[in-house]
């Protein structure tokens, strides 16, 4: 007992906060990246929805070393996009937070789109029907009928598009790597200490994750159950 | 007035729409797939037709030729939906207001409209929170309140039975009533259309197949199709006999007509409520049989609380369909039914001469 606490006492938090703020930031940019491709997507012709749907869901289905590849072949400092970054904006990918930020953005933002655009495409549509025939511009009535109608879909696709780029690892290593107090995420660290043997230390931030992780489902289910007696229109 | 000509083609499916109206209510009756509410998305310009014109009041809306397609943003054309389509997120305020042009008056006039509709004191609810017949004011006043220049009215009845149609057909009709622009009923219930409209377009498969005032459609159908629309039980495959006679076939008589048959009549129609008892006066009075007098037979007879519905033939004929009969009753469930065989007169001057 006297030892778990002493380890706990001497813990670095430095990876819960490192891969809160990820996740926080990756779902914020994956909310609205999302919500817009979605948009897109459901108003482009049959064809281009089935190309466009394939490459928006292709990081969720690929292995995510496999994307952790692709992002390190497109953002290395070797290359003509990492160099073009560095020299011209100074932004550094690899080996950087920024590096977490895009790897969990990447293979998160799939579930956002996904879930947006199933959640759109439940909204009855002659709501948006009659908000054209009242004269409302289209960004209106996708902001004011279509986004609130598909409520309950957006917000359950949010939480799980932070559960998911809370808890990312394959990508992460191989973009941003595992600098402590940098980029050492929580599943990182995990990794790390399990290699060390270090098993009292991976089960804290086991517990730790798993508590996150239940408190995001009882979330979900709370949301998704509230939404049953959302104010629908009730048929006679 | 409205000028409507469009084509738009689908998939096994063409539809054809060429007609005008001067003003008031019209009442598009057809069967369901028969391309009425594609006609009103193609007027509201929620979907595009292939080619065509439509045009309402001096406003040209579409025309394929000069390339003019208005968004339905900017038609001024209001559609009620069936479901209504009120917004689940907003009040009944904010459904309101959405519809107003002048964003700065918005609070004042929709304050105006829950007024007029009687809606004080619902203000705050949501759509769900709301009974049928205040959801229909609801979306009525949301229309009005974006001051349309035409109404489409989209089966606004048909999902309703009993006493609330007719409290929502008689709250309907007031506010129709102050409305200065054009009116367009889709419906493919007689009822409706009879209630609403002086006049009537019968459609069917994405085609007018007769255009007229409300007593024309109902009074002298053109073809088999309108008959049936207009809800004609008794259609019998018919023959000519004569300048005034023609067989109907399935029933099996020969029957007197009072306008000339001519070559191309196919069907005979009689409404079920329009055969008549021949008195025993009348029989004695006239020593012959009258015109169209028949002994009919009983085959089946159908009690409901205000009608009675009798499946009879000819007697001695070879009919292979029953022709019916429907008369009133009241709710005495011991009301005597008419005794058989008796005499009944097909008046001549009711026959339906139905062409294809």
């Amino acid at each position: 007992m006297s030892e778990w606490l002493s380890i706990l006492g001497d813990l670095d938090f430095s990876p819960l906060f490192i891969s809160l703020k990820t996740g926080v930031v990756a779902t914020i940019i994956s909310f609205f990246l999302g919500i817009f491709a979605a948009r897109k997507v459901i108003k482009a012709g049959p064809k281009v929805k089935a190309v466009a749907d394939g490459l928006l869901t292709l990081p969720m289905v690929l292995p995510p070393t496999v994307a952790g590849f692709l992002l390190l072949l497109i953002f290395s400092r070797r290359r003509p996009i990492g160099i073009f970054l560095f020299e011209n904006f100074n932004i550094k990918v690899v080996q950087s937070w920024l590096g977490c930020i895009v790897a969990a953005t990447v293979i998160a933002f799939p579930l956002m789109y996904r879930n947006a655009r199933a959640a759109f495409e439940q909204v009855d549509v002659n709501l948006v029907y009659a908000g054209r025939t009242l004269g409302m511009k289209e960004r209106e009535i996708f902001w004011k009928v279509v986004v609130p109608n598909a409520g309950p879909g957006i917000v359950s696709g949010t939480i799980l598009t932070f559960a998911r780029a809370l808890g990312e690892y394959g990508a992460t290593s191989m973009l941003a790597g595992n600098i402590p107090g940098k980029t050492g995420t929580i599943s990182q660290k995990i990794a790390m200490v399990i290699q060390d043997g270090d098993y009292v230390t991976a089960g804290i931030w086991v517990i730790i994750v798993t508590a996150i992780a239940f408190v995001i489902i009882a979330a979900m289910n709370l949301v998704s159950s509230k939404s049953k007696g959302m104010k629908q229109i009730k048929r006679w | 007035m409205i000028q409507i000509n469009i084509t738009k083609r689908f998939a096994g499916f063409c539809l054809h729409m060429d007609f005008e109206h001067e003003s008031g209510c019209l009442g598009i009756l057809g069967a369901s797939g028969s391309g009425k509410s594609m006609t009103l998305k193609c007027i509201a310009g929620i979907e595009k037709p292939d080619q065509g014109r439509i045009v309402v009041g001096d406003r040209v809306l579409f025309d394929s030729e000069k390339k003019i397609n208005l968004m339905p943003q900017q038609r001024r054309v209001g559609y009620l939906f069936q479901n209504y389509a009120l917004f689940p997120n907003m009040t009944v305020e904010e459904n309101i207001g959405v519809g107003i042009r002048d964003k700065k008056l918005r609070r004042q006039q929709a304050a105006a409209q829950i007024q007029r509709f009687q809606l004080t004191g619902l203000e705050k609810r949501y759509p769900g929170q709301l009974s049928g017949g205040q959801q229909q004011r609801v979306a009525l006043a949301r229309m009005m309140a974006n001051e349309p220049e035409l109404i489409l009215l989209d089966e606004p009845f048909s999902a309703l039975d009993g006493y609330l149609k007719e409290k929502l057909q008689h709250e309907m009709m007031e506010v129709l009533k102050d409305f200065p622009g054009d009116v367009l009923l889709v419906s493919h219930s007689r009822d409706d259309i009879y209630r609403f409209s002086p006049r009537v377009l019968a459609i069917d498969d994405g085609h007018v197949l007769q255009s007229g005032s409300i007593e024309d459609i109902f009074l002298s159908p053109l073809n088999y199709k309108v008959a049936r629309l207009t809800g004609c039980n008794n259609i019998s495959p018919a023959e000519k006999r004569g300048e005034y006679e023609v067989y109907a076939k399935e029933w099996d008589i020969t029957l007197k007509t009072s306008r000339p048959v001519t070559e191309d009549i196919r069907y005979v129609g009689l409404r079920s409520h329009d055969i008549r008892t021949v008195s025993e006066d009348e029989e004695q009075n006239q020593g012959t049989p009258g015109e169209n007098v028949f002994q009919m037979e009983l085959l089946d007879v159908v009690e409901s609380p205000f009608e009675y519905k009798y499946h009879m033939r000819a007697a001695g004929s070879s009919a292979a369909e029953s022709i019916w009969w429907k008369t009133y009753k009241n709710l005495d469930k011991h009301a005597v039914p008419e005794s058989f065989p008796r005499k009944l007169q097909i008046p001549k001057e009711k026959l339906l001469l139905l062409r294809e």
